[in-house]
């Protein structure tokens, strides 16, 4: 059994905040995210988060200790887009093994020196795999509903691409998330299994899905019952929701999948809703109390942040954590294999 | 009898089908199957995809749970039929809400179809017929798909045809998967073969009996699985005698459901209810299924003579059919039937005026229950899409009835432009609408994503389009679509604006984007919506009421939102004069001008021109990024640069032969001195002829951090000194001409790049100008020697900020300098109403010389400042307010 499985059984895991939301903050220009290497670059590259840990890896860093020091156990490497396929959109496929790399090497990093600072909270990195930009269940072109941007194949062969470039990089874990198609989730766990399989490895795997609206539905269109038992095929970690809804909207979607499953429960909400100027203003202690609800009830094994959410945030979500037990689950993950 | 369960199997479509301890029968669709359904096999065949569907449908509706589809024919690329009719099946939510059963004897089919599923489907089938091998193989990449499987009852032998022969293959099979393969026990299905009873043939007196007893030791001894079968083959030999047959099927269900069979391919219009079977009859079959007499089959063949016809159960709950006209378009929209459409819109054409009320009423009335329903989360997005193409249909019979009015209705419904905005990658949402209002019959000029405005602006004007739909899901591209709003406002627009995206809101949308364009501007943030405020927007008759009243709302909302809303901290405009850029005018060195006064240029070569011309703008206005002249070498876009570039070279060259277009400026310079602090005095020989408005910079700023105003580059009155300002305009004549006479020949490359190379020149002019200025003419810069890359880094002394953009936004101003220089007289460069240079290849603006004159922002300025400047201008402060207000403080 990992240290991760240990440490989950004795105490709710504190999973960071937002990546993009400190990145923001340090409002790069075109330039800051081209830097030196990629000056004259052809296509913009401004957004491009993925890339700051080749032109601005301090600022990652940083943002990585914050989460430790604030009292994260899991920081998410900056990987959100990296598979060849989001990266198209920068004409950077190329640099999708070295990004996927270099992020994990830095996550690693810290993570190291926070451990060797506090061994009795070890930290821990979870590879960030983002869902693409494409859907593989649903057609862009209603007049050819048959239509696919992209196929399973397609999607396997670049998380295939990714996975290998984390676990190389030293992750100690993997995070499948934000699904917004479970088909693509199924295709990153299809190309984690080959991983697993070909360098007879056994790495721990993470999955959030994220329920986009009021409908209660994955975006293609799957209630949280079915997404779990479409994705359930593949000895989880643990299993979880996170962005597109602040924490007490997504409480009933966990609840509808808490007691249904032997996987831990993870959440990363995002700070409440964005306000009318795409701002998340929900206050760390607004959004603590949410969270305190999920652990009275004992939903959660992993609770962190998605968008919005700051090192404050995960502070006192962190101080939160401390005062209660974690959900009891009770199947041994290494019993399935 | 005692079934071993500890878990059970657990399958998805949309939505979960869990099976647990008090679980009936699974019923399994099975006319999916072109083996079973000579219909569908046609249908498959002849590409007839949507009637295919309508079957599928119509399982479902009937109560099957899973669908088992199969498309193994020797006239049909099975693989292929195979993923087409699940990319379908997935585009319809109703039936893909239930969980699928990929069916095929092959392994490519079955693993394609794998690829294409995002519930959890059960594989119909594997077996040990080819070996452990294969067997295996195809048993670990199911379960990596994410699977349950079928086990056929099937070895290296042959098939199982007795019990024991059954229960061997069965445990052999399950050992293999649960103890090498890991395959969880509850995701097995066996199937144990169903052959047919009453066949005359002796050895086939037990196969029904022996299936059911098979059956039993399966579930009594193999942990956790389930069994099925396929239920129609048992009475094949009564093929002919419905009324028999749907008597045979319920009593062998009867029993093998009694003895462990928990799911089952069955056609449940081919199924008698147990309890209504007439018990003569009953008891024929019940002899022949279970084998309890030697002359059960001729009893049962005597009796069935007498058994006629079918009690067809379950149909299709058509009384959705016996509501009002309008009800029925309604429920064929939110429920996406599109069967009987055609037939209630001809009806409702018959009894409307025009064809197009039947759009513009029962169809909008219709897709608005489907927006409320979505927006209320009963609907979800799958479901509108389909609701969408039931619209499509509908307003595709019209059409033509439209067409043969002829009238100025004849028009196709609207072109929309769909753009996700410049550095936002995301889009779905984007992508969504279009294919709603392309099913509305809209047009849509999609640009994809990460569009810069020129592009928007451009294609807007170029493709003639009815409305702009802007996508963003990032934050920034919030500012992004002001920006667009703010560029369609100063180029004269009037076309809607469209507001969509995760990030965006009504909030934003009536706060920071109405405010900056007069036209209409609508947030629509789900795709439903989407079709009737487009139509309201495009509706001819009402769309300026329409319009009005989104205006009237938006503004109301505005307020509200405002009242609780805190913003950016500003100074009053007294507190910023006291802030203002100081500079020393003790020392600071003033030049006066070699020439003072008004001068033309008319007769300057636009070969001159050609070196200022900055190029890299001209690329991104065809949406090829990269530094001119390193674009010209780009892996990536460098020969279609080189291709633009030479192309450019070449209408330039002929443009220059021709002298199609024409350079003309005006330029003056003047003794000029700040007064009261904002203003600037301008002289001649000490006389004042005109007065520049200039605004202040309000934001509350950190210490020691001026507010600039432009006043602040020329020395006040108070010093004593006199000093000098100049003003300027040139423009490019003839573009317009010229790309008209390229568009008369159909050529819209040639036309977009006349008026591409127009605006390069137009500001190779104001470079050029500017040069001659600071080295000539007011020479205050004899000895600079800047080479054409320094320039575009305005690496020179002095600025040139223009009216309408930050460091002087208000396009008021212009007017003065029109005055001042009598630009239109001298040069004929007019100001339209909306104070737009035409032509459109213009620039102007002001000249200052200070070294420490610099380019800023003017940012946003509060009400004390536009009352203060309306009284300076002598102009109301309404008027003020329209001219300043993208860049009031809310």
């Amino acid at each position: 059994m990992s240290n991760i499985q240990q440490a989950l059984k004795k105490r709710i895991l504190v999973l960071d905040g937002a990546m993009g939301t400190m990145l923001q903050a340090y409002k790069f220009t075109e330039e800051d995210f081209r830097g030196e290497r990629f000056k004259d670059y052809p296509t913009p590259l401004q957004g491009n988060n993925d890339l700051l840990s080749i032109t601005q890896p301090e600022a990652i860093k940083t943002i990585h200790g914050k989460y430790f020091e604030a009292g994260a156990d899991i920081v998410e490497t900056n990987t959100f887009s990296g598979t060849t396929i989001a990266m198209a959109d920068y004409q950077m496929e190329d640099l999708v093994y070295e990004l996927n790399y270099k992020s994990a090497k830095i996550a690693k990093e810290v993570a190291v020196e926070f451990t060797k600072k506090e061994p009795h909270k070890p930290r821990f990195v979870a590879g960030s795999i983002g869902p693409t930009n494409r859907t593989a269940s649903m057609s862009p072109d209603v007049n050819d509903p048959g239509y696919r941007a992209v196929t399973f194949d397609e999607l396997r062969i670049a998380y295939k691409q990714q996975v290998e470039a984390l676990v190389d990089g030293g992750v100690d874990l993997l995070l499948v998330e934000t699904v917004f198609d479970t088909l693509n989730a199924k295709a990153a766990l299809f190309a984690i299994e080959e991983v697993k399989e070909e360098r007879n490895i056994d790495i721990p795997i993470m999955l959030s899905g994220t329920i986009t609206d009021a409908s209660g539905r994955t975006l293609s269109g799957q209630t949280a019952e079915a997404f779990l038992i479409s994705v359930s095929h593949i000895p989880l970690l643990s299993i979880g929701f996170n962005c597109a809804l602040g924490a007490n909207l997504l409480q009933p979607h966990l609840e509808a999948i808490a007691n249904k499953t032997d996987f831990a429960i993870s959440a990363h909400p995002n700070a409440g809703l964005p306000n009318a100027f795409g701002e998340y203003d929900e206050t760390p202690e607004e959004m603590g109390e949410q969270i305190e609800e999920y652990l009275k009830k004992n939903l959660i094994n992993i609770i962190g942040g998605c968008c919005g959410t700051s090192p404050k945030h995960i502070k006192v979500i962190a101080d939160i954590a401390t005062k209660y037990k974690p959900r009891n689950h009770t199947r041994p993950v290494s019993a399935l294999h | 009898m005692k079934i071993k369960q500890e878990k059970y199997m657990r399958l998805s479509g949309l939505e979960p089908l869990v099976l647990n301890e008090n679980s009936n029968f699974i019923n399994v669709g099975e006319r999916t199957n072109v083996a079973g359904s000579r219909k569908f096999l046609r249908l498959v065949k002849e590409e007839k995809f949507d009637e295919a569907l309508d079957i599928a449908r119509h399982q479902v509706d009937g109560g099957a749970q899973i669908i088992d589809i199969n498309m193994d024919d020797g006239l049909i690329d099975g693989k292929e039929a195979m993923v087409r009719f699940l990319n379908l099946i997935a585009a319809e939510p109703d039936i893909c809400r239930v969980p699928i059963m990929i069916d095929s004897s092959k392994w490519e089919i079955i693993e394609a179809g794998l690829k294409v599923v995002q519930g959890k489907c059960i594989v119909n089938s594997i077996s040990l017929k080819e070996g452990e091998d294969k067997f295996i193989f195809e048993a670990k990449q199911i379960k990596r798909y994410g699977a349950a499987v079928i086990v056929m009852a099937f070895d290296e032998v042959g098939q199982a045809d007795n019990y024991e022969r059954r229960i061997e293959i069965a445990k052999r099979s399950y050992d293999i998967l649960v103890n090498r393969v890991g395959f969880p026990s509850e995701d097995i299905i066996f199937d144990l073969n169903i052959f047919p009873v009453a066949t005359g043939m002796e050895e086939h007196r037990k196969n029904a009996i022996d299936f059911i007893e098979a059956t039993r030791w399966v579930r009594e001894n193999l942990v956790n699985v389930s069994v099925s079968g396929g239920v129609s083959n048992v009475s094949f030999s009564f093929r002919g005698n419905n009324g028999v047959r749907e008597a045979m099927h319920s009593v062998f269900l009867y029993h093998a459901i009694q003895n462990g069979m928990n799911m089952g391919i069955v056609n449940p219009a081919m199924l008698e209810v147990y309890d209504d079977i007439p018990k003569d009859l009953l008891e024929h079959v019940e002899d022949v299924i279970l084998d309890r007499r030697d002359d059960a089959t001729e009893r049962l063949l005597d009796f069935a003579e007498t058994v006629k016809g079918s009690k067809v159960g379950k149909t299709v709950d058509l009384s959705w059919r016996e509501n009002p006209l309008q009800d029925r378009i309604t429920h064929a929209l939110v429920k996406g039937i599109d069967a009987f459409i055609i037939e209630d819109i001809e009806q409702a054409r018959q009894e409307a005026e025009k064809p197009i009320e039947v759009i513009e009423g029962h169809l909008m009335i219709g897709m608005n229950v489907v927006g409320d329903l979505f927006g209320a989360g009963k609907m979800f997005l799958p479901q509108v899409v389909k609701s969408a193409r039931v619209m499509k249909k509908a307003v595709a019979y019209l059409n033509p009835f439209i067409e043969a009015e002829k009238s100025d209705k004849s028009e196709p419904v609207g072109k929309i432009l769909m753009a996700t905005v410049k550095g936002d990658v995301h889009d779905i949402g984007k992508n969504i609408v279009s294919v709603v209002l392309a099913c509305n019959n809209y047009e849509i000029v999609d640009l994809g994503v990460m569009v810069p405005p020129e592009k928007i602006i451009e294609t807007a004007i170029n493709e003639r389009v009815d409305a702009i739909g802007l996508s963003g899901l990032i934050t920034p591209s919030l500012d992004e679509m002001v920006y667009l709003a703010k560029e369609m406002q100063r180029q004269n627009f009037e076309l809607p604006l469209l507001i969509g995206g995760a990030t965006t809101s009504k909030a934003h949308t009536a706060v920071k984007i109405d405010t900056q364009y007069e036209n209409a501007v609508v947030h629509v943030n789900d795709a439903s919506r989407a079709v009737t405020v487009v139509g309201d927007l495009l509706n001819k008759k009402s769309a300026h009421i329409y319009t009005a009243k989104l205006k009237a709302d938006y503004d109301e909302f505005r307020t509200k939102f405002l009242k609780r809303g805190k913003e950016k901290s500003y100074i009053t405009i007294k507190e910023a004069r006291k802030r203002k850029y100081k500079i020393d005018w003790e020392t600071s060195k003033i030049m006066k001008p070699r020439e003072l006064g008004i001068q033309v240029l008319k007769q300057l070569s636009l070969k001159k021109l050609v070196p200022f011309i900055d190029w890299s703008p001209f690329f991104r206005s065809w949406d090829l990024h990269g530094k001119y002249p390193d674009i010209l070498k780009d892996e990536i876009v460098g020969e279609q640069a080189t291709q633009l570039f030479e192309d450019a070279q070449e209408m330039i060259q002929k443009v220059l032969a021709k002298q199609s277009l024409k350079p003309k400026a005006v330029f003056g310079l003047f003794e000029a001195n700040a007064v009261n602090d904002d203003d600037i005095s301008v002289q001649k020989k000490g006389k004042e002829i005109a007065v520049f408005r200039t605004l202040r910079q309000q934001l509350k700023k950190r210490e020691g951090i001026p507010n600039h105003a432009l006043a602040d580059f020329i020395a006040p009155i108070e010093t004593g000194k006199t000093d000098y300002m100049g003003a300027f305009c040139v423009g490019i004549f003839g573009a317009q001409e010229l790309a008209d006479s390229y568009k008369a020949k159909d050529d819209d490359y040639n036309a977009i790049m006349a008026q591409a190379i127009a605006d390069r020149f137009a500001e190779a002019f104001a470079e050029y100008l500017h040069k001659q200025v600071r080295t000539k003419h007011w020479a205050y810069s004899e000895d600079e020697d800047l080479t054409n890359d320094d320039l575009i880094k305005e690496s020179y002394k002095g600025i040139r900020p223009a009216p309408g953009y930050p460091a002087c936004p208000d396009h008021l101003e212009k007017e003065t300098i029109w005055e001042l220089l009598d630009v239109e007289k001298l040069i004929g460069v007019k100001l339209t109403e909306s104070l737009a240079m035409w032509p459109a290849a213009a620039v102007s603006g002001y000249y200052f010389a200070n070294k420490e004159a610099k380019y800023f922002g003017l940012g946003k300025i509060t009400d004390d400042q536009v009352t203060d400047y309306a009284t300076r201008k002598g102009i109301t402060k309404d008027k003020a307010r329209k001219w300043l207000h993208p860049n009031l403080v809310e």
